[in-house]
C-alpha cells in the first residue's frame, strides 16, 4: 500500500463510494469539488486551517500512555490519542473548521448539518458562531430526547435545531432531511457533513481534514518511544475518527489498523450497528456505495448501539475498501463491553471517554492481556464522555 | 418498439401533450395499487409512474416520504410492486408503466434479475432517482438488454454538458424537475422552464416531461404549453391521503380529470 491514492477522480474507492444522488445535487457537488480542489492547492487556505487548529482547537492533541490501565491488564501498553481534549471535546471539530473555511471561501452565509449524538452538531454550531454563519442542525427527534444537553449547547451557540420526525427519527433520517434542505437552498447553503460518508467529495474531504490526527501520531509516537505503534485502534460508525488516524498509517505496513464497530446487543442478535463486521450486503445509501444494514428487500433497517454516534446503518466507503483489501481489520464491541471500558478508564486513568471511543478502548483491553508487554496499542480516544453521563447513569440504575 | 415511444408518437400525431401521474405503490393500501392505476388511466393518464417505496427517500419531500413509509408499513416491496404491474397488465396492455424509485431495493434484488422480472411484469421504463448518468452504465445496459427504457432526471442546475451525458443513456423520455428542491415543494418558475425545454429537447432528442410542483389544471396547462409531458406526484398523494376510505378512487379520478383538462387546453393540432 505504498502508492495508496484513492479515491479516483469520481470518488470511487474500488467498487465503493461514488456520487449516487439525484440530478438536483450534481451541480452543487461539482461546485464543492472544484472549490475544495482549489483550496487544497492554496497554501493560504492550508495555513489558515493549521492556524485555527492550533489556536482555536488547541492542537496538537497529546498522546498519553495509560500506564495504570496497561498495568492492570498485564500485557500490551495502551496509548491514547487525546482527541477528547480538543475544543468542543471531540475530533469532529477538525473537519468542521476545514469545511467552515471552505464555506467562507465559497461565500456561503448559511451552514447546515446532521447530527446523531449531537457532537457534530455542536462542532458545527461552534464554528458557525466562530465565523458568523447562520446555522441549522437536523437531529432525529429520538436523539433530541436522548441528548438534551447537546441540544441546549447548540442553541446557546446560536444554532436552530430541527427535530426530524420521519423514519426511525435518528441519524440517518437527520441526514436525509439535511440533504433535502441543501437541495432546496443550494445557492446560499453549505452542507457540513460530519463523517466520511455521503457523495464524493465528502468522504475524501472529511478524511483529509481529519488526517491531522494520524499525522500528529506519526511524529509523536517516535518522539515518545522511538517507534510507531504495533496497532492503531479506533471506533467506526461512519468512520471519520478512524480514517483520520488510519490514513497516514496506511503505508506503514507493520502497523495493524483495527476498526471497532458497535455490536450493540451482540452481532448474533441482529441488533447492532456493525455492517463491516457482520458482512452486511453492499448497497447504495446517502450518496455512496458501501456495506449497509438492510433487509432482504433492500430497505435500510434500524440499528442499535448504546452510542448514538455509532448508531448508523452504513459506513464510509474507504473503510469498505480497506476491509476488502485486508489493510484494515474490522471487529465489534458490544454495549456491555464498551460500558466496562468506559468505567475502567474513569477509574484507572481519571479520563471519562465518550461511549463511541469506549468501543475502541474495549477492543484494546480485549487484546492487551494476551500480548507481550513491549507491544504498543494506540487507541484514538475520539471524544470525552460528559455528553454520555445520562446514558451511563441510566444503565447503572441511577437517576439525576 | 416501446410502449412509451408509441404513446408519445400517437400523442404528437394528435397534437396532444402527455399527462403522467405518479402514485406510490402500496399507498394508501396494498390492495388499492392496481385499482388506483386503472382509475388513473380511466381519468386520462397517458403513462403511469409507479413509485417503489424506499426507507430513505432523500430526493422526495414530506408528502411522498409519508406515502413511502405507509406503503412499507403495509408490507409493500419491489417484488410486490412487480406483481401489481403484472396484475394491471392483465386488464391493460396499452398504458406504459414507469417505475420510479431508489437504487438500493433494485440492487438488493440484483440489476439483471430485476430487469428480467420487470420486463416479465410489463414494466416499460425505470427511473432510479439516485443513479445519475455517471453511475448508471450497468443499469442502463441492464434495462436496454430487456428492451426497457432507462429514464433520467435533468434539473435547472444541469449544464448543457449534462444534457449530452444524459442524452447518451436516456430512452423513452427525460424528466425535467422544474424546481430546485425536493418533490412537492413550493413555487414554479414557468418562464425558466419554458426557456430550458427546447434546449434539452434539442440535445437529448427525446420528449421532455416536467414535474415537481404541479398542483392543478392551471399549472398543468402552463406546463403543457412548453413541455411534452406533465408529471404530477405529490398532489395526487395528498388527494389519496385526505380521501375518506372507500372514496379514494373517485377522488383521484376527479383530480386527474381536472389535470387532464388543463393539459388538453393547450396543444391543439397544428
Amino acid at each position: 500500500m505504498q502508492n495508496y491514492n484513492l479515491p479516483d477522480d469520481r470518488g470511487h474507492f474500488g467498487p465503493y463510494g461514488g456520487v449516487f444522488v439525484a440530478e438536483t445535487l450534481i451541480a452543487a457537488l461539482g461546485e464543492l469539488q472544484r472549490a475544495y480542489a482549489a483550496a487544497q492547492a492554496d497554501p493560504a487556505f492550508q495555513a489558515e486551517f493549521e492556524y485555527e487548529l492550533k489556536h482555536y482547537v488547541g492542537r496538537p492533541s497529546p498522546i498519553y500512555h495509560a500506564k495504570r490501565l496497561s498495568e492492570k491488564l498485564g500485557g500490551a501498553q495502551i496509548y491514547l490519542k487525546r482527541e477528547d481534549l480538543n475544543h468542543t471535546g471531540a475530533h469532529k471539530v477538525n473537519n468542521c473548521i476545514g469545511q467552515a473555511l471552505l464555506a467562507k471561501r465559497m461565500g456561503k452565509p448559511r451552514v447546515i448539518a446532521e447530527t446523531g449524538a449531537g457532537q457534530h452538531g455542536v462542532a458545527t454550531a461552534t464554528v458557525a458562531a466562530r465565523y458568523g454563519f447562520e446555522c441549522v442542525v437536523y437531529m432525529g427527534s429520538e436523539d433530541v430526547k436522548r441528548q438534551a444537553a447537546n441540544v441546549y449547547r447548540m442553541k446557546l451557540l446560536g444554532a436552530t435545531v430541527v427535530p426530524v420526525e420521519s423514519g426511525s427519527k435518528t441519524l440517518k433520517d437527520a441526514l436525509n432531511e439535511a440533504m433535502r434542505d441543501w437541495v432546496t437552498n443550494i445557492e446560499n447553503t453549505f452542507y457540513i457533513i460530519g463523517t466520511v460518508a455521503g457523495p464524493h467529495p465528502y468522504p475524501a474531504m472529511v478524511r483529509d481534514f481529519q488526517t491531522v490526527i494520524g499525522k500528529e501520531c506519526l511524529t509523536q509516537m517516535p518522539e515518545m518511544l522511538g517507534r510507531q505503534p504495533d496497532a492503531v485502534i479506533a471506533a467506526v460508525g461512519g468512520g471519520s475518527n478512524a480514517i483520520g488516524i488510519f490514513h497516514p498509517y496506511i503505508p506503514y505496513e507493520s502497523v495493524k489498523l483495527i476498526g471497532v464497530e458497535a455490536a450493540g446487543e451482540g452481532i448474533e442478535t441482529g441488533r447492532h450497528a456493525a455492517p463491516l463486521t457482520a458482512n452486511a450486503k453492499v448497497g447504495v445509501l446517502h450518496g455512496n456505495r458501501t456495506y449497509l444494514m438492510q433487509d432482504e428487500d433492500g430497505q435500510i433497517i434500524e440499528t442499535h448501539s448504546i452510542s448514538a454516534g455509532l448508531d448508523y446503518p452504513g459506513v464510509g466507503p474507504e473503510h469498505a475498501w480497506l476491509k476488502d483489501s485486508g489493510r484494515a481489520e474490522y471487529v465489534a464491541a458490544t454495549d456491555a463491553e464498551a460500558l466496562q471500558a468506559f468505567h475502567d478508564l474513569c477509574r484507572f486513568e481519571g479520563i471519562i471517554p465518550a461511549l463511541e471511543s469506549s468501543h475502541a478502548l474495549a477492543h484494546a483491553m480485549k487484546l492487551a492481556p494476551s500480548l507481550p508487554r513491549d507491544q504498543v496499542l494506540l487507541v484514538n480516544l475520539s471524544g470525552r464522555g460528559d455528553k454520555d453521563m445520562h446514558t451511563v447513569a441510566e444503565k447503572s440504575g441511577i437517576q439525576f | 418498439m416501446s410502449r412509451i415511444k408509441n404513446t408519445f408518437d400517437a400523442l404528437q400525431a394528435r397534437g396532444k401533450k402527455a399527462l403522467i401521474p405518479f402514485v406510490t405503490a402500496g399507498f394508501p393500501r396494498l390492495d388499492l395499487t392496481v385499482p388506483v392505476m386503472h382509475a388513473l388511466v380511466e381519468a386520462g393518464a397517458d403513462i403511469i409512474e409507479l413509485g417503489v417505496p424506499f426507507s430513505d427517500p432523500m430526493a422526495d419531500g414530506p408528502t411522498i416520504q409519508r406515502s413511502s413509509e405507509k406503503a412499507l408499513a403495509n408490507g409493500m416491496n419491489l417484488r410486490k410492486v412487480l406483481e401489481a404491474v403484472a396484475n394491471f397488465r392483465a386488464d391493460n396492455s396499452e398504458t406504459p408503466v414507469v417505475l420510479m424509485g431508489y437504487a438500493n431495493p433494485i440492487e438488493a434484488m440484483g440489476l439483471e434479475t430485476f430487469a428480467k422480472a420487470a420486463l416479465d411484469a410489463g414494466v416499460d421504463g425505470v427511473l432510479v432517482v439516485d443513479y445519475p448518468p455517471e453511475e448508471s452504465e450497468a443499469f442502463a445496459r441492464a434495462m436496454l438488454d430487456q428492451s426497457m427504457d432507462p429514464i433520467f432526471l435533468l434539473a435547472p442546475t444541469s449544464t448543457p454538458a449534462r444534457f449530452e451525458q444524459v442524452g447518451r443513456l436516456a430512452h423513452g423520455y427525460v424528466y425535467y424537475v422544474s424546481l430546485k428542491g425536493v418533490t412537492g415543494s413550493g413555487q414554479l418558475n414557468i418562464a425558466e422552464v419554458a426557456a430550458r425545454i427546447p434546449e434539452i429537447r434539442a440535445v437529448v432528442g427525446l420528449p421532455v416531461g416536467v414535474g415537481f410542483g404541479i398542483r392543478d389544471a392551471a399549472t398543468a396547462a402552463q406546463m403543457a404549453q412548453v413541455a411534452d409531458a406533465v408529471v404530477v406526484g405529490s398532489r395526487i398523494i395528498e388527494e389519496l391521503e385526505k380521501s375518506p376510505a372507500g372514496e379514494e378512487l373517485a377522488r383521484v379520478e376527479a383530480l386527474v380529470r381536472e389535470l387532464r383538462r388543463g393539459v388538453d387546453s393547450v396543444g391543439s393540432p397544428t
